[in-house]
């Protein structure tokens, strides 16, 4: 059989195109080296903050943090979203005019990010150290369970028909007439399009079409602390956007920011750098002080893809009919979902609500295909 | 570099492995959690407390303790090992906060913890640990409880009775998973260890006297009490650990001891990406070695039980190889002189082979039993996730053990997984054909909770390294 539509990599973004497609009535089928969700997509820090967000995706974001927080009606299950308010001190000089200028840009992209002194995030968080100046404060914030994303997309992509192949490894792809043909241990998989959403690993399957979209790899570490009493309630983070930090519902507290630790998308993120983990954890109990009581559980860390502009590849593959990326999202986590069914909405022929970010400004001449199909 | 070889752990393996490779010329730093060498079958009494009953092993203890005393090798004790990465660094919290090792080798030594088929009623208080028993008999002189069920399999079953009653206490009951027919069978290759054979039956010599009732192929289906434990029920079990047809018993206890074999410590090895396979035999899943001990990452060795389970006396031996390899490898003894002592260590570890591969089948993990657990036992504790539970994330998809931790938070608590891996693994592996499928823990740090405050330690804001800002 064809497909309509094959869809390779089961992160938020594959899961959310796929989801979205096959509402709108097309055959879907989601191929997946391993399983749903879990590699960025279910080892992030959950965060869906304004306060970290890349300026240019603040109007995604917003519209994103609203599938979020109601995740039940449309992926139909929990993932364990919080929505809460945020934090983003300053502690220094310096800060404060990172952080006035920082949130003053995003406000201008939308983020309804106000100015407090330090009595006021008191106030809204009364965990957060007095030593704090000045603080973004964003009543848009909040947090997910990124470990359970792939549990609520699988029973999402079930339900709607849609047929996941996980732990089916694609080692290629060909172009037929009439579509593609996708490589797997299992044989050939037809469809008629395609969406490449393979996060980091984007840039090799991009290279099966025979385009050279360069992709960094960052490898961010995380943290969480065993479960403890409350000590804070909101979302807390810093001017330069290294530190994010909640306390879930069942008491444990999750320390991220994008400290990095060591890998590559060839064998993941291999190890974790003992001094800069102490970092992240000083800047963590720095900023709510109670957290110094707690012992840390565990460490772990989480690949993200990065292009050349640090913006996102979404969009039409250039020269490649029937072909499109999904992908390398900043904060993507947090963006994932929304840009993710614009996708599928220029996939169904609708006209997208807001532009999609094609990967033509990415390509040196020579980096695309040669003849299109 | 601090050092030419870190050893992690200083029981019978770790220890001889630091005295070889410093004997042979290395300097050595050997770390160990404990306040004392030794490990867990050496363990020391606790300092100032004198009068406790001398055993082979505290004299085989001390014996270790004088010769690390009286050599190079740099001994840091009390030290929280929770970082291990680089080529090699180890980061341990100690007296004086955290400190760093640095070694281009590293051999980690780092022991067993113990397994516990759940059961009804496992989590109630005064429900212990069999190896945990022997901490408090080995290091503090102190009786479980006042009438103690000792439950169970392997050898840790009479060493821990016998210990109960050399200290004056009273033992209700020993529950043995394995049948007297299992140890009939196992009697020609324990023969093979006089010695040790000798002490067993000298603890049985002990526990008849003592008057206790042993039941043989029995195991326990409940522990029950209001608020503590106040008493078992044991009901008879196949070979295979599977209940078999016959009556219940019920006894009368305030403390069971309770443990079904041991689980190798490998946590080190795999979060070094070391390859591992699993064997039966062994606990759990290994590292992959050659004779010598070498995993298959470069400079980095394993031995003793964390290894593989095969006792003390094949880790003190294991430790030997491993500490000479290291030293070999570093280039401090020539290729010949290297064979001239491994061979007769080889030939030792061969010999007390039969001994070990018979007390690691009486201690191996039994399917059936895992099997029978009920729906609504929790088999990790420090989530509360229960049979059931397991039964259901793996039919709303989880496949190996890494996602079922994400579906349910088995094994995310402060025991680290170390508690229910190995059963929840066993369950997994029923459903998705094997514990190959099924995998293992991912290794992680910490390799043990460490307090925030330590990990720190007093900082200004201006000393964190913080990075350049992430891209507006």
């Amino acid at each position: 059989m064809i497909h309509d539509l094959a869809v390779v990599g089961g992160g938020v973004h594959g899961a959310t195109v796929a989801l979205f497609a096959a509402r709108g009535g097309m055959n879907v089928t989601l191929l997946e080296r391993g399983a749903l969700c879990r590699e960025a997509s279910g080892v992030n820090a959950g965060t869906l903050t304004m306060q970290m967000t890349r300026v240019a995706l603040i109007p995604y974001a917003l519209r994103a943090h609203a599938m979020w927080a109601s995740a039940r009606d449309w992926l139909g299950h929990e993932v364990g979203v919080v929505v809460c308010d945020g934090l983003s001190l300053a502690f220094t000089e310096r800060e404060e005019e990172l952080l006035t200028y920082r949130a003053g840009k995003r406000r201008e992209a939308g983020a309804p990010i106000e100015l407090i002194t330090g009595a006021q995030a008191s106030a809204v968080e009364p965990g957060v150290s007095d030593k704090v100046r000045l603080a973004g404060y964003c009543r848009v914030d909040g947090f997910a369970n990124a470990y359970l994303t792939g549990l609520a997309y699988r029973r999402a992509l079930l339900g709607e028909g849609v047929a996941l192949r996980e732990y089916t490894p694609v080692a290629g792809v060909e172009r037929e007439a009439g579509g593609f043909a996708l490589q797997t241990p299992t044989g050939l998989v037809r469809a008629r399009r395609i969406v490449l959403a393979g996060g980091v690993w984007l840039e090799p399957m991009l290279a099966w079409l025979g385009v050279h979209l360069p992709i960094k790899t960052l490898v961010n570490q995380l943290a969480v602390s065993e479960r403890v009493a409350p000590v804070m309630r909101t979302v807390v983070g810093i001017a330069n956007g290294l530190l994010s930090l909640k306390q879930y519902p069942h008491g444990t507290v999750v320390i991220g920011g994008g400290w990095q630790g060591l890998g590559d998308r060839e064998r993941g993120g291999v190890e974790l750098l003992p001094d800069r983990l102490i970092g992240n954890v000083r800047l963590a109990c720095h900023a709510i002080p109670a957290l110094r009581s707690a012992r840390l559980a565990r460490a772990w860390a989480g690949l993200e893809a990065e292009t050349k502009d640090a913006l996102p590849a979404v969009g039409p593959v250039p020269g490649v009919d029937g072909a499109y990326v999904c992908g390398s999202v900043h904060s993507g986590y947090t963006s994932g979902p929304y840009i993710a069914r614009l996708l599928a909405d220029q996939l169904l022929g609708r006209e997208p609500e807001l532009p999609l970010f094609p990967i033509d400004r990415l390509l040196s001449p020579g980096d695309a295909p040669r003849g299109h199909v | 570099m601090t050092h030419d070889l870190i050893v992690l752990g200083a029981g019978p393996a770790g220890a001889n492995a630091a005295l070889a490779a410093a004997q042979a010329g290395l300097k050595v730093a050997l770390l160990d959690e404990q306040d004392g060498a030794g490990g867990q079958v050496w363990r020391q009494p606790l300092p100032g407390l004198t009068g406790l009953p001398v055993s082979a092993e505290a004299r085989s203890g001390d014996a270790l303790r004088a010769e690390i005393s009286a050599s190079s090798v740099d001994l840091r004790l009390s030290r929280r090992i929770w970082s291990v990465g680089g080529r090699f660094r180890v980061d341990a919290l100690g007296p004086q906060g955290n400190e760093t090792v640095e070694a281009p080798s590293l051999i980690a030594a780092t022991g067993a913890h113990e397994r516990v088929v759940p059961f009804p009623g496992w989590t109630l208080p005064g429900v212990i640990g069999l190896a945990a028993a022997t901490v408090l008999i080995k290091s503090q002189g102190v009786t479980p409880g006042r009438k103690v069920v000792v439950a169970g399999c392997g050898p840790l079953l009479v060493a821990v009775a016998a210990g109960i009653l050399k200290l004056g206490g009273d033992v209700a009951g020993i529950v043995d998973l394995a049948g007297r027919r299992d140890w009939l069978a196992a009697l020609p290759s324990l023969a093979t260890q006089p010695e040790l054979l000798g002490r067993g039956l000298g603890w049985a010599v002990k526990i008849g006297a003592g008057r206790v009732p042993v039941y043989f192929g029995h195991a326990v289906k409940a522990a029950q009490g209001e608020h503590a434990l106040e008493r078992i029920v044991i009901a008879p079990v196949g070979r295979d650990g599977a209940y078999a047809s016959g009556p219940d018993i019920t006894l009368e206890t305030d403390a069971l001891c309770i443990g079904h074999g041991l689980v190798p410590g490998a946590e080190v090895t795999k979060l070094l990406r070391a390859e591992h396979r699993f064997d039966r035999l062994r606990g759990g899943f290994v590292p992959v070695l050659d004779a010598y001990g070498r995993t298959t990452v470069e400079r980095l060795l394993a031995c003793g039980d964390g290894a593989g389970l095969r006792g003390a006396i094949i880790a003190e031996q294991a430790g030997r190889l491993a500490g000479l390899a290291a030293a070999h490898d570093a280039g401090v003894v020539p290729a010949d002189r290297f064979a001239q002592i491994a061979d007769p260590i080889l030939a030792a570890i061969s010999r007390a082979r039969p001994f070990s591969d018979a007390m690691a089948g009486i201690m191996a993990l039994r399917p059936a039993q895992v099997a029978a657990i009920a729906p609504e036992t929790v088999v990790c504790r420090c989530e509360d996730v229960t049979r059931g539970e397991i039964d259901a994330a793996h039919e709303a998809g989880a496949h190996d053990l890494n996602q079922l931790k994400h579906f349910t938070r088995c094994g995310m608590g402060p025991c680290q997984g170390r508690m229910c891996g190995d059963v929840a693994a066993e369950l997994l592996a029923s459903k998705v054909g094997s514990r190959e499928q099924a995998g293992y823990w991912t290794g992680r740090p910490p390799l043990r909770p460490v307090p925030f405050d330590a990990l720190m330690g007093a900082f200004d804001y201006s000393d964190i390294p913080i990075p350049e800002p992430a891209p507006l």
